[in-house]
C-alpha cells in the first residue's frame, strides 16, 4: 500500500463529488471568524480561493510578490477557459470535457478530480458572468464559444485573447471586495520564503518584505500555495520574468510530495527567438490554430532559400508547402493538442525545414483565413465580381475583429506585418503539469497545506489541453478549496489563534535569514542570471521537447555542479535590508537548480513517452509517442530526504474505471 | 457648496458650466458688438436696451459676474491642486507627444484673457457703472456707439484686445469642447460638436478683432 | 547601437535621488528596452556596482508591471504598447535616453524607478466589484442577456493593465482615466447596474483622497495609455458621478 492516499469518495463517478460535499464537515460561521488561512499567490487559484474563502468568513492574509494582486501571471492566458456548458448544442456534456481532459492528458490525470473539474466549470462560467467578466457575445446577447485544440466541440468561452486578464480582474474584484471588508490582508511585494510546521500541521509562513527586506512570521491554521508553475527553471518561457517555484519548492523540502515533475507543456506556436539578449518568450494563442495553418516547405532548397532572405514564404506556390499537420493529422489537422503540435514543429525543423535565421522556426498562415472570410463576407454584403484583392482586404477585416491584438503584438516584436507576410513560431516552454502532489481534497502530504493551480499537479496528465488551465484555477479556488478545506479546519475551532514565537518559527525564520546571508555573502564573480540562462540551457537541450536517457544523466550531473558553483561564485551587489531584486532572483534560482534536478531525475526514470513528456527510446515507427501503460500509469511522487538525487519516488497508481484507455490518436 | 467642490469632477462640472455659459454670453457680446459695424443706430438701440432693462442690469449682470468670478477662482484652485499632485517635476517632460499646447495651457491662456477683462472693465464698465448709478447722469440712448468707437483710437489698446483675442481663441479651442467632455457628454455626435466648437473658437475671435481693427482703421 | 543613458537613480524612498548618466554599447534594435536595461545592469553587477531597479515581470504587455518615464513620455515614444514591448529599433545610435519614474504624489519612489502605485489599489477596493458570493448557484450565464456592442465597450474599458501610464502622462498626475474605466466597464453591464451609484461615488471618493490632480481632459491619458482606454470612459464616469450625487 502506497503511503499516498488520494481520499477519493466513494460512489459512481458523477456523484462523487456531489455526496461529498453532503458528508463532509462544516465550520459554523460564528466559529469561521476564529480561524486565519494564509493563500500565497494572488492568480486565478490564490485569487480566487482567497476572495471565497474570507466571503465564507475566514480571516484571510494573501501574499504576492508582484505589486498587486491583479499581476499574478495568470492575467497573461489569452485564448479561453472551457466549460461543459454545451450553449452550442454540439453535444458537450461534462463526460465529454471529463474524457477530452483525460485523454489529452494522456491517462496520467486522477480521474475523480478530473470529472469534478468538468462539474463545476458550468459554474465558473455563471460566477464569472455574475461578476461582470465581459466575455464575447454573439449578437442575441449570449455567450460566444471557439474551439480548441484536442477537442470536437466548442466550449471554451474567451474575451478576445484577454481572457486570462479579464477572469484574473475578476477574482481581483472579488478579492477588493474582500479586502474592503476587512476579511483580506494583502501583503503585495511579499515573498514567500518557508513553511512553518507545528506539530505536524502548516501553521504559517516565513514571508519576506520585498520592499524593506525585513522579514516577517506570520501564522495561520491551513496554507495554501497557489504560486503557479516552474516553467522558469527553462530561463526562457513564456512565464513571467518574476513566476517561480520557492514556495512549491520550499513546502516540498519540509514534506510535501512533488509530482511529475517532468511533465511540462510546451506550447507550439510562440515568437521564435531572435538573439541571446532574450528574456522572455512571447506566447501566441492557441485560438490562432483555428484560423490559420502552419507548414513548412517542402523541399529542403526552399527551406535554405527562404532561410537565406532569397525567397519569401508568400512567393512558394501551394504545391511546394508542406502542411505537415493537415498531413499527419487529417482528423484534427492544425488544432492537435499542443504537445502533438510542439513535436511535429521540432521534427520538422530538426529535419532542415526550419524557416528563419535559426533554423528554427515554422509557418503560421493566415492566408486561407483571408480568403475564406473574405468570401463570406462577399456573400454577405452581396458584392458582386468582387475582386481577389476585395475578398483578402474584407477577409483581413475578419481576422483582425478576431485576433487584431495579437497581430499588433507579433507586429510590434518581430517587426513583420502578419497580414501580409505569414508568422514564424516556435514551440516554447508554457506550463507545468506536474507540481505539489495532492489528493482529492487538493491537500498536500503536509496537513493544512494545500495547492491549487498550476502549483498543484492534479487535473491536466501528461498534457494540458488549451483553456483547461483557466478553468483549473479556478475551480479549485472557487468551488474545491471552500470546501474540503472547511472539512479540515472544523478540527480547528477551538485551536486559538497559532502563536507566532514558537521555536518551530524561530528556527524557520533563522533558517531563511541564513541561506539569505549565505547568499549575501558568498560575493562571487558571476551574476543570477549567468547562472539561470546556464541551467535554463541544459534544461532545454537534455531535458526539453525530447529526451533521452543519455542526456538526462548527464543534465542530472550538469545541474548538481551548475548549482554547486551558484553557491560559490554568485555576486549580489546591494543589500539585504532594503530592496534588493538580485538577491530575489539569486533565491528563486537556487530553488530551480535544485527542481531542474529532480525535474530530469523524473524525467529519467519514466520510461515512456507520454504527453508533454517525450522519451525519444520509445517512440513508435511513425515517431508518435509510445506509453506503456502497463508499468507507467501512476503519478510519481518525490520525497525530499535532503539532496534531488537522493528523492524517494512514491508511487499513485491510477485505476481508470469511467473510461477507456487507449492509444492516443489525433489522425 | 463647499461640500460639492470637494469631489474632483464637481469642481469640473461648475468649470464647464461656468464656462459654458460664458461662451453664450460671449456669443451674445460679439452679436451685440457686430452690429456697430454696419448700423450705429442698431448698436447704440441694443446698447441702451441692454443697459437700461432692470433684468439685464440686476439680475443677468451680476450672474455673469458671478460666473466670471467663478471660472477664475476654480480656476486658480485646479491649478493649484494640480500642481500639488505631482511634487517632484519630471526632469523631461514631453507633453507635445499627446496633447496640444492649449490644454496644458489653460492656465497662461485663462491669465491673459483674466487681464484683459481688467483692461475692458477698466475702458467700459467702471466708466458706464460711474455714469449710470454714481454720477447719474441721464439718460442718452445714442451715447454708447460715440463711446466704443472712441477707444479704439489708440493703437496700443488696439493691438493689446487683438492679442487678447488670440489668447481668447487658444483658450476656447480647448476648453470649449472640453467642457462637453466634463459634464460627460461623449456620444454619437462628439466628432462633430468638436469641429462645431473648434470654428466658434475661432470665428467668434477673429470677429472681435475685425470689429476691434475696423473701429481703429474707421475713425469718424 | 551606442546610448547615452540618464537615469534617474534613488536608494530609496527617503534618499534624495538625481539622473546618473550611464553610456552603453552593443544594443541591438531587436531587443526590447527592458532587456536593454538587463545589459546594462549586466554590465553594473560585473563592475560590482548595483544593478538599476526598474518595475517588470510579464514582459508581454498585459500585466502592467513596467513604467518607466522614457524622454518625457510613459512607456516611450511608441504607441499602444507597455515599456517591455518597446523595442530598440524605434531608437537611433548615438540616441541620448532619460529615464525616470513615473511621478506623481500618489506614486511615490520605492527605489531608482520603480514607485509605488497602491492608491489604484485602493480605489479598486473601494468600490470597483460587483458584489456577489461565490455559491455555485448563481443564475446561469446565458441568463443575463447582454447586447454585444454594449459587452464589446465593457470589454474595452475593462482592458486597463493599471500601469499607471495614464497618471505619468497627465500633466495634472490625474487617475481619472483608471477610475473611469473599472467604473464604465461595470456600468455598462446589467450586472454592475445595481451598485452603479454607490461605486461611483466611493471610486472617486478614494481617488480624490489618494491625492491625484483633477482631469483637464487634456486627452494625453488616451494617446499613452497601452490599452488605448477612451476618454469616453472619463465622460461616462463623469455622467454616472452626476447622475449618482443629484439622486
Amino acid at each position: 500500500m502506497s503511503v499516498l492516499d488520494s481520499k477519493i469518495p466513494e460512489g459512481p463517478l458523477e456523484h462523487k463529488w456531489n455526496n461529498y460535499k453532503n458528508t463532509i464537515n462544516l465550520v459554523n460561521p460564528a466559529n469561521k471568524r476564529n480561524i486565519d488561512i494564509i493563500v500565497v499567490g494572488t492568480g486565478l487559484a490564490g485569487g480566487s480561493a482567497a476572495a471565497t474563502l474570507a466571503e465564507l468568513g475566514y480571516n484571510v492574509k494573501t501574499f504576492c510578490y508582484q505589486d498587486s494582486p491583479r499581476r499574478a501571471h495568470s492575467i497573461a492566458a489569452q485564448g479561453g477557459i472551457n466549460a461543459s456548458k454545451n450553449y452550442q448544442g454540439d453535444g458537450d456534456s461534462d463526460y465529454r470535457l471529463f474524457y477530452d481532459t483525460v485523454k489529452g492528458g494522456d491517462y496520467r490525470a486522477r480521474e475523480a478530480n478530473v470529472y469534478r473539474l468538468a462539474e463545476v466549470s458550468g459554474n465558473i462560467i455563471d460566477q464569472c458572468v455574475a461578476q461582470g467578466v465581459p466575455f464575447a457575445r454573439e449578437y442575441g446577447g449570449q455567450l460566444d464559444n471557439r474551439s480548441f485544440g484536442g477537442v470536437l466541440v466548442s466550449r471554451t468561452f474567451y474575451a478576445k485573447g484577454q481572457t486570462g486578464q479579464q477572469l484574473l480582474l475578476g477574482a481581483y474584484s472579488a478579492m477588493n471586495r474582500q479586502i474592503n471588508r476587512g476579511k483580506i490582508q494583502s501583503y503585495t511585494r511579499h515573498e514567500m520564503l518557508d513553511v512553518v510546521i507545528v506539530g505536524g500541521k502548516a501553521r504559517g509562513i516565513i514571508a519576506r518584505d520585498l520592499v524593506t527586506g525585513q522579514i516577517e512570521r506570520h501564522s495561520a491554521h491551513a496554507v495554501v500555495i497557489a504560486s503557479g508553475g516552474y516553467g522558469n527553471v527553462f530561463y526562457l518561457s513564456t512565464n513571467a520574468m518574476g513566476s517561480n517555484a520557492t514556495a512549491a519548492w520550499k513546502v516540498h523540502k519540509k514534506g510535501a510530495f512533488f509530482a511529475n515533475p517532468c511533465f511540462t507543456q510546451i506550447h507550439p506556436t510562440c515568437i521564435p527567438v531572435s538573439g541571446e539578449h532574450q528574456s522572455k518568450l512571447t506566447l501566441m494563442s492557441e485560438s490562432l490554430r483555428n484560423d490559420g495553418r502552419i507548414w513548412v516547405p517542402k523541399k529542403l532548397e526552399d527551406a535554405k532559400a527562404i532561410r537565406e532572405g532569397r525567397l519569401k514564404p508568400t512567393e512558394l506556390a501551394e504545391e511546394d508547402r508542406d502542411y505537415y499537420l493537415e498531413r499527419r493529422y487529417p482528423a484534427f489537422g492544425n488544432l492537435v493538442p499542443r504537445d502533438v503540435a510542439s513535436r511535429a514543429a521540432k521534427e520538422r525543423c530538426d529535419a532542415g525545414y526550419g524557416v528563419n535565421k535559426t533554423g528554427e522556426a515554422v509557418y503560421l498562415d493566415f492566408g486561407s483565413a483571408f480568403m475564406r472570410y473574405g468570401k463570406e463576407a462577399v456573400a454577405t454584403q452581396k458584392i458582386e465580381n468582387a475582386t481577389e484583392a476585395q475578398i483578402k482586404e474584407l477577409g483581413q477585416k475578419v481576422v483582425e475583429a478576431k485576433y487584431g491584438n495579437l497581430f499588433q503584438m507579433y507586429e510590434k516584436i518581430v517587426d513583420e506585418n502578419p497580414y501580409e507576410t505569414p508568422m514564424k513560431i516556435y514551440p516554447a516552454v508554457h506550463y507545468t503539469m506536474g507540481g505539489l502532489w495532492v489528493d482529492y481534497n487538493l491537500q498536500t502530504t503536509v496537513p493544512g497545506l494545500y495547492a491549487a493551480g498550476e502549483a498543484n499537479f492534479s487535473d491536466h496528465g501528461a498534457n494540458r489541453l488549451g483553456a483547461s488551465a483557466l478553468m483549473q484555477g479556478l475551480a479549485d479556488g472557487y468551488f474545491v478549496l471552500p470546501y474540503t478545506m472547511g472539512d479540515y479546519l472544523a478540527a480547528d475551532i477551538r485551536t486559538g489563534a497559532i502563536p507566532t514565537n514558537s521555536p518551530e518559527f524561530d528556527e524557520a525564520e533563522n533558517k531563511v535569514r541564513e541561506q539569505l546571508e549565505k547568499l549575501m555573502n558568498t560575493n562571487g564573480t558571476k551574476s543570477v542570471d549567468h547562472f539561470h540562462k546556464r541551467l535554463g540551457k541544459i534544461m532545454w537541450n537534455k531535458v526539453g521537447m525530447s529526451r533521452n536517457a543519455v542526456h538526462l544523466k548527464e543534465a542530472i550531473g550538469e545541474i548538481k555542479q551548475l548549482r554547486e558553483e551558484f553557491w560559490k561564485d554568485v555576486r549580489i551587489p546591494g543589500e539585504m535590508n532594503g530592496m534588493n531584486t538580485e538577491l530575489e532572483k539569486a533565491g528563486r534560482v537556487a530553488d530551480f537548480l535544485e527542481l531542474g534536478e529532480l525535474f530530469a531525475k523524473d524525467a529519467l526514470h519514466r520510461e515512456e513517452s507520454c504527453g508533454g513528456h517525450f522519451r525519444e527510446e520509445y517512440q513508435t515507427e511513425e515517431g508518435e509517442a509510445l506509453r506503456d501503460d502497463e508499468n507507467f500509469m501512476y503519478v510519481a511522487a518525490w520525497e525530499y530526504t535532503g539532496e534531488p538525487a537522493d528523492a524517494i519516488l512514491h508511487k499513485e497508481n491510477l485505476d481508470y474505471e469511467y473510461i477507456e484507455v487507449k492509444t492516443r490518436s489525433y489522425k | 457648496m463647499s461640500g460639492i467642490l470637494k469631489s474632483s469632477i464637481a469642481r469640473k462640472v461648475v468649470m464647464a458650466l461656468s464656462g459654458l455659459f460664458l461662451v453664450l454670453f460671449l456669443l451674445q457680446h460679439f452679436l451685440i458688438n457686430f452690429t456697430s459695424v454696419f448700423s450705429a443706430t442698431t448698436f447704440n438701440e441694443v446698447s441702451h436696451f441692454m443697459g437700461s432693462n432692470f433684468f439685464v442690469q440686476f439680475l443677468l449682470q451680476p450672474i455673469l459676474i458671478l460666473g466670471v468670478i467663478i471660472h477664475f477662482v476654480l480656476g486658480f484652485v485646479l491649478e493649484y491642486n494640480n500642481r500639488k499632485a505631482r511634487v517632484k517635476k519630471y526632469v523631461r517632460f514631453n507633453g507635445s507627444a499627446n496633447s496640444t499646447w492649449m490644454s496644458r495651457n489653460m492656465i497662461w491662456t485663462g491669465l491673459v484673457v483674466l487681464a484683459f477683462l481688467v483692461l475692458h472693465f477698466y475702458d467700459f464698465w467702471f466708466p458706464e457703472i460711474i455714469h449710470k448709478y454714481i454720477q447719474v447722469h441721464p439718460e442718452d440712448p445714442t451715447r454708447y456707439y460715440g463711446e466704443t468707437v472712441a477707444k479704439f483710437t489708440d493703437p496700443v489698446r488696439t493691438l493689446l484686445y487683438v492679442i487678447s483675442f488670440i489668447f481668447l481663441s487658444l483658450h476656447l479651442l480647448h476648453g470649449f469642447s472640453s467642457s462637453f467632455q466634463s459634464v460627460g457628454w461623449h456620444e454619437k455626435f462628439y466628432k462633430g460638436m468638436r469641429g462645431a466648437t473648434v470654428a466658434f473658437s475661432i470665428l467668434i475671435p477673429l470677429g472681435f478683432i475685425f470689429i476691434a481693427v475696423y473701429h481703429y482703421f474707421n475713425q469718424v | 547601437m551606442n546610448l547615452t543613458l540618464k537615469i534617474w537613480r534613488q536608494k530609496d524612498a527617503n534618499a534624495k535621488g538625481g539622473i546618473v548618466t550611464y553610456q552603453l554599447g552593443g544594443v541591438e534594435p531587436d531587443m526590447s528596452f527592458l532587456e536593454m536595461l538587463d545589459v546594462l545592469n549586466q554590465d553594473l553587477i560585473d563592475k560590482g556596482e548595483e544593478p538599476v531597479v526598474f518595475d517588470h515581470d510579464c514582459r508581454e504587455g498585459i500585466c502592467g508591471t513596467c513604467s518607466l518615464q522614457i524622454n518625457g513620455e510613459p512607456h516611450g515614444p511608441d504607441r499602444l504598447i507597455t515599456t517591455c514591448q518597446l523595442h530598440m529599433r524605434m531608437f537611433k545610435d548615438g540616441d541620448t535616453i532619460v529615464i525616470e519614474p513615473f511621478r506623481a504624489k500618489a506614486f511615490p519612489v520605492i527605489k531608482d524607478l520603480i514607485v509605488d502605485r497602491s492608491s489604484f489599489e485602493r480605489i479598486q477596493q473601494a468600490g470597483g466589484y460587483v458584489s456577489v458570493n461565490t455559491s455555485g448557484n448563481t443564475q446561469d450565464a446565458n441568463a443575463i442577456l447582454v447586447p454585444k456592442d454594449k459587452a464589446d465597450t465593457a470589454f474595452d474599458a475593462a482592458t486597463c493593465i493599471g500601469c499607471g501610464a495614464c497618471v505619468a502622462a497627465c500633466k495634472n498626475a490625474s487617475a481619472m482615466l483608471f477610475t473611469s474605466a473599472k467604473v464604465s466597464q461595470l456600468a455598462l453591464l446589467p450586472q454592475g447596474e445595481v451598485e452603479a451609484d454607490r461605486r461611483v461615488l466611493a471610486m472617486v471618493e478614494q481617488m480624490d483622497k489618494e491625492g491625484f490632480g483633477n482631469c483637464t481632459n487634456t486627452g494625453a491619458c488616451e494617446i499613452e495609455c497601452p490599452k488605448g482606454i477612451s476618454l469616453e470612459n472619463i465622460a461616462r464616469m463623469n455622467r454616472e458621478y452626476l447622475r449618482a450625487s443629484t439622486k
